[in-house]
C-alpha cells in the first residue's frame, strides 16, 4: 500500500487516529457483598503480615540476631524463624522460586487470577488508596462532581488531604520495608534520631514515591500496561479455570426497565443494563464484554450484580465465578458442574503433586543439611616445598564453617598420609602434631592456613582431612585433598 | 469481525480503530498507547541528552567530549585510590615505625603487614623469586627452612633493605667465593674430588677414594666459609652443603661448574627504593611463608 492510501484509510475510518490516549479517570463505586468482605479480610491479613513481621522476635542465643525474619545483607545471612540460610545454600531460594512458578500454574489453572484480584500488593494498596479517596471525596458521583468543580478552598483542602494521606501511607510502606534488612527496633530508633544509614532514608524515599505513584496515580495502568502477569496468566487459563464471567446466555438481550420490558412482551434477559458492574470496577472495564486481560478478577462486579439481582427479584450469579465449560453447559440447560470437579482435575492435581514434591524435598534437605563444613584448598604455588632435611611440606588453606550459633570445639585430623604432621601457619613449627584443635566462632567461616609435613617419597598421594566436633552433638565433615611430592630427588 | 469492538463509535476509548493498513485480511488497528508512556519516552530522551552533556559521551578525534561534570574513569580511579590510601594511612604510619620482629603474630597490624607484603611481593620480588616465592635455579626458595643469610625477621629485613653484594651499599650482605677452576687454584681432577666429597657429605653418593681425597681439599680450601662440617656459615652467606636444598643444583656437573667458576648471586638493596612500611610488610610476608625463624 502506498502512503497515499494509508492516509486515505485513516480518514476513511472517520475520526482522527489518536495514537496516544490520556488515562481515563476511574472512580469505582463502593460496594458491599461477600467478595468485598473477603477482600477486606485479605487486605487486613496481608497488610498485617507486611507491617508486623519485622517486629516479631525469635531467640537464637547470644551470637545471632533475634529478629524472626531478617535479610542480613551485610553478613550475608537470611533468617526465617528457626531457619538460617547461608549464601552457599542459595539453592533454597531457587527451590522457593520453582515452587512459586509451579504454584502460579496450580493457582491459575484452578481459581484463575486470584493473585491479581486479592493478594497482589498493587491490588491491596490500590484498594487502600481507593478507600482513602472515598473517605475524603465521597463515593463515585461525588468524585465526578469534585473533579469537574472549579478550584476553590474546599477542593484544595480535599486534594491536599487525600494526597497527604496517600503519601503518609507510602511513607509507612517504604518505612516498613527497610525493617526486613536490619534489626527493626534499633533501626527505628536510628531513623527517629536521624542517624540511620543514608541508604535507609533513600530506600524509604524511593518506596514512598513508588507506593504513592502506583497506588494513587497509576493504579490499573500498572496492571494493564506494565505488568507481565496478566499476559502470562492469560496463557495459562483453560476452559476449566474459574474466571469472573458474565453469563450472557442468561443476561441477553438486556432490558432497560422492568415495567417497560414486561409491558412490551418481548423476551428479555436478566441484565437490566444498570451498569453497576461497570461502576464498581477498579480497572474500568465492562465484564459483559467477556473475559479480558484488564480484568483482575477482584469479583466486586459479582457483589454489585448480586445486589441488583436481589432488588429485581432474579437469582444471583448473573455475573459469577464460573468456568467457560460451565457457562456452555448451563447455556445448554445442564446443571452447573460442582466446584470440586473444576478444582480437582488431573491438571491441577499434577501441579499440586509437583509443587508439594518440591516443598517436601526442600523441607527434607533443610532437616538433614550439615551444620559443620570443611573445605580444603591446596596451595597452587608452590605445590610443594623441600625442607633442608629432605622432607616435603605442603600448604593448605582450610575453611571451617560453623553454622551453629554457638562456638564449637573441633579437631582436624588427617587420614591416609602416614608419617605426616601438621601445624597452623600462625603456630611455631615445633608445635606440629597429627591433629589440630580449633575453637570455631559461632555462625562464621574461619579460615586457617596449615602446613603438612611428610617424608619424601614416591610421587603425590590422595588423602583426607576429617573435621570432627568435640561437643555432645558431634558431627563430622571430610574433604579429599592431595599431598604433592616432587618426582625426582635433588 | 464487525462487532461493536471495531466500531469506533461504540467504544468510549475510541479504539480499536483501523489504521487503514491491511495485508491479506489482517488489519492494523489502533490501540492507543497511554500518554504517560509517551512522556516517559520523552523523559528518557531528555535524560540521554543531559547525560551526553554532563558525562563524556561523543567520540572526537583524540578523545570523547569531556562532559561538564569533568568525570573520567581515570579520575575516578585516582580519587578512589587516594581515598583508600587515606584510609590506610594510619596503619601505614604504624607499620613504618613498628619493630616488625617483636610484633605479635596474631595482631591485626601483623595481618595487615602480611597482606600488604603479599601485594608488594607481587610487584617487586616475583621477577626473581617467582609468584609463589618458590624461587628457581639461582634464586632461593623463600618457603623452605634454609636461609643463606638468616631467616629471622631482623635478618630478612636487613637483607631486603641492603640487598646482596651491592657495591653502593655499605651494609650490604657480601662475600665472594673464589673461582677455583677459572683462577687456577685447583685443577679439574681435584675439583672432581671436592664434588665427590660434597655429594658424599650430602648423602647423595657413597664414600669413595675420590671423596676421601676431596675431604682434605675441602678442609684446605672451603671449610673457612662452609665450615669443617660443610654445614655452611651465614656470616658469609655460605650455604649448608649437607642438606637437601641446592640453590644451583646438586648433580656432579653443576657442582663442578659451581666450584670452578664460583657463584655470585645478587639482590637489589630495596632500602632506597621502598618506604620503611613496605619493607616491614615484605619482611612479615616472607617470614610467614613457612620457613621463618
Amino acid at each position: 500500500m502506498s502512503s497515499h492510501q494509508d492516509r486515505a484509510g485513516v480518514k476513511a475510518g472517520g475520526a482522527k487516529a489518536r495514537l496516544y490516549a490520556r488515562r481515563q479517570d476511574i472512580f469505582p463505586r463502593a460496594v458491599d457483598g461477600f467478595y468485598r468482605r473477603l477482600k477486606w479480610a485479605i487486605m487486613a491479613v496481608t497488610l498485617a503480615i507486611y507491617y508486623v513481621t519485622p517486629w516479631l522476635r525469635w531467640d537464637r542465643g547470644p551470637y545471632a540476631p533475634d529478629q524472626a525474619v531478617l535479610i542480613d545483607l551485610a553478613n550475608r545471612r537470611f533468617y526465617f524463624f528457626s531457619i538460617e540460610i547461608w549464601p552457599h545454600e542459595f539453592y533454597y531460594v531457587a527451590g522457593l522460586l520453582v515452587m512459586a512458578g509451579i504454584g502460579l500454574f496450580l493457582v491459575t489453572s484452578t481459581v484463575g487470577r486470584v493473585w491479581c484480584g486479592y493478594a497482589c500488593p498493587q491490588t491491596v494498596w490500590t484498594d487502600l488508596f481507593l478507600h482513602v479517596e472515598r473517605f475524603i471525596d465521597g463515593d463515585r458521583n461525588a468524585q465526578f462532581r469534585l473533579k469537574k468543580a472549579p478550584w476553590g478552598p474546599a477542593k484544595i483542602v480535599r486534594r491536599v488531604a487525600k494526597h497527604g494521606i496517600w503519601l503518609l501511607i507510602g511513607l509507612l510502606t517504604g518505612g516498613a520495608w527497610i525493617f526486613y534488612f536490619a534489626d527493626a527496633p534499633t533501626l527505628a530508633r536510628a531513623l527517629a534520631e536521624g542517624n540511620a544509614a543514608p541508604i535507609a532514608y533513600a530506600t524509604i524515599a524511593v518506596l514512598t514515591a513508588t507506593t504513592y505513584i502506583f497506588g494513587g496515580l497509576m493504579r490499573e495502568q500498572l496492571c494493564i500496561y506494565m505488568c507481565p502477569w496478566p499476559r502470562i496468566q492469560g496463557a495459562m487459563l483453560d476452559e476449566r479455570s474459574l474466571i469472573v464471567t458474565y453469563k450472557d446466555w442468561r443476561g441477553e438481550p438486556r432490558g432497560h426497565g422492568l415495567k417497560r420490558d414486561a409491558g412490551a412482551g418481548e423476551k428479555v434477559g436478566d441484565c437490566i443494563d444498570c451498569n453497576a458492574c461497570v461502576a464498581v470496577c477498579p480497572t474500568g472495564i465492562d465484564i459483559r464484554d467477556g473475559a479480558q486481560m484488564a480484568c483482575i478478577t477482584c469479583a466486586l462486579c459479582i457483589d454489585a450484580c448480586d445486589q441488583m439481582m436481589a432488588k429485581v427479584g432474579r437469582p444471583r450469579g448473573l455475573i459469577d465465578y464460573a468456568t467457560l465449560e460451565d457457562c456452555k453447559a448451563e447455556a445448554g440447560g445442564a446443571p452447573p458442574v460442582p466446584i470440586r470437579r473444576t478444582v480437582l482435575r488431573p491438571r491441577t492435581l499434577l501441579y499440586f503433586g509437583l509443587w508439594g514434591a518440591v516443598g517436601l524435598a526442600m523441607v527434607f534437605a533443610l532437616g538433614v543439611r550439615p551444620r559443620l563444613d570443611l573445605h580444603v584448598a591446596h596451595d597452587r604455588n608452590p605445590l610443594w616445598v623441600r625442607m633442608a632435611d629432605g622432607s616435603i611440606r605442603n600448604g593448605y588453606t582450610v575453611k571451617l564453617r560453623n553454622m551453629e550459633s554457638r562456638p564449637r570445639d573441633v579437631t582436624l585430623a588427617m587420614e591416609g598420609l602416614p608419617g605426616a604432621a601438621m601445624w597452623g601457619a600462625m603456630q611455631e613449627e615445633g608445635e606440629r602434631s597429627s591433629t589440630l584443635r580449633f575453637t570455631l566462632p559461632p555462625d562464621q567461616v574461619s579460615e586457617q592456613r596449615i602446613f603438612v609435613l611428610a617424608p619424601a617419597g614416591e610421587g603425590s598421594r590422595d588423602f583426607t582431612f576429617v573435621l570432627s566436633a568435640n561437643d555432645r552433638e558431634g558431627g563430622q565433615d571430610r574433604d579429599e585433598s592431595k599431598f604433592e611430592r616432587p618426582e625426582e630427588q635433588p | 469481525m464487525t462487532d461493536k469492538k471495531n466500531d469506533p463509535a461504540a467504544n468510549p476509548l475510541g479504539g480499536p480503530q483501523s489504521m487503514g493498513h491491511e495485508w491479506d485480511g489482517i488489519e492494523e488497528l489502533n490501540n492507543p498507547l497511554p500518554r504517560w508512556w509517551l512522556w516517559t519516552f520523552y523523559a528518557t530522551i531528555i535524560f540521554a541528552i543531559a547525560y551526553c552533556v554532563v558525562y563524556p559521551a561523543i567520540p572526537m578525534l583524540n578523545s570523547a567530549t569531556q562532559g561538564t561534570f569533568g568525570w573520567s574513569s581515570r579520575g575516578q580511579l585516582a580519587a578512589e585510590t587516594a581515598k583508600a590510601e587515606a584510609a590506610r594511612a594510619g596503619m601505614m604510619a604504624q607499620l613504618a615505625k613498628v619493630d616488625i620482629a617483636t610484633l605479635d603474630p596474631k595482631s591485626p597490624l601483623m595481618r595487615a603487614a602480611v597482606e600488604g607484603g603479599r601485594a608488594a611481593f607481587r610487584i617487586n620480588c616475583v621477577q626473581c623469586h617467582g609468584s609463589g616465592a618458590a624461587g628457581s635455579k639461582g634464586y632461593p626458595n623463600l618457603n623452605d627452612d634454609e636461609w643463606l643469610w638468616g631467616g629471622t625477621m631482623a635478618d630478612i629485613r636487613q637483607t631486603i633493605t641492603h640487598g646482596i653484594r651491592q657495591p653502593d651499599d655499605a651494609e650490604t650482605r657480601t662475600s665472594q667465593m673464589p673461582a677455583f677452576g677459572r683462577d687456577g687454584i685447583l685443577p679439574p681432577d681435584q675439583i672432581d674430588d671436592v664434588v665427590s666429597f660434597v655429594r658424599h657429605a650430602a648423602r647423595l653418593e657413597g664414600n669413595s677414594a675420590s671423596a676421601r681425597r676431596g675431604a682434605g681439599l675441602f678442609e684446605a680450601n672451603c671449610a673457612v666459609c662452609h665450615g669443617a662440617d660443610a654445614k655452611g656459615g651465614r656470616q658469609f652467606g655460605a650455604p649448608d652443603l649437607t642438606d637437601a636444598i641446592w640453590l644451583y643444583g646438586g648433580d656432579r656437573d653443576t657442582l663442578h661448574q659451581t666450584i670452578a667458576n664460583a657463584r655470585y648471586g645478587v639482590m637489589p638493596a630495596w632500602g632506597n627504593r621502598l618506604d620503611p612500611a613496605t619493607i616491614n610488610m615484605l619482611t612479615a610476608y616472607v617470614h610467614q611463608l613457612g620457613g621463618g625463624e
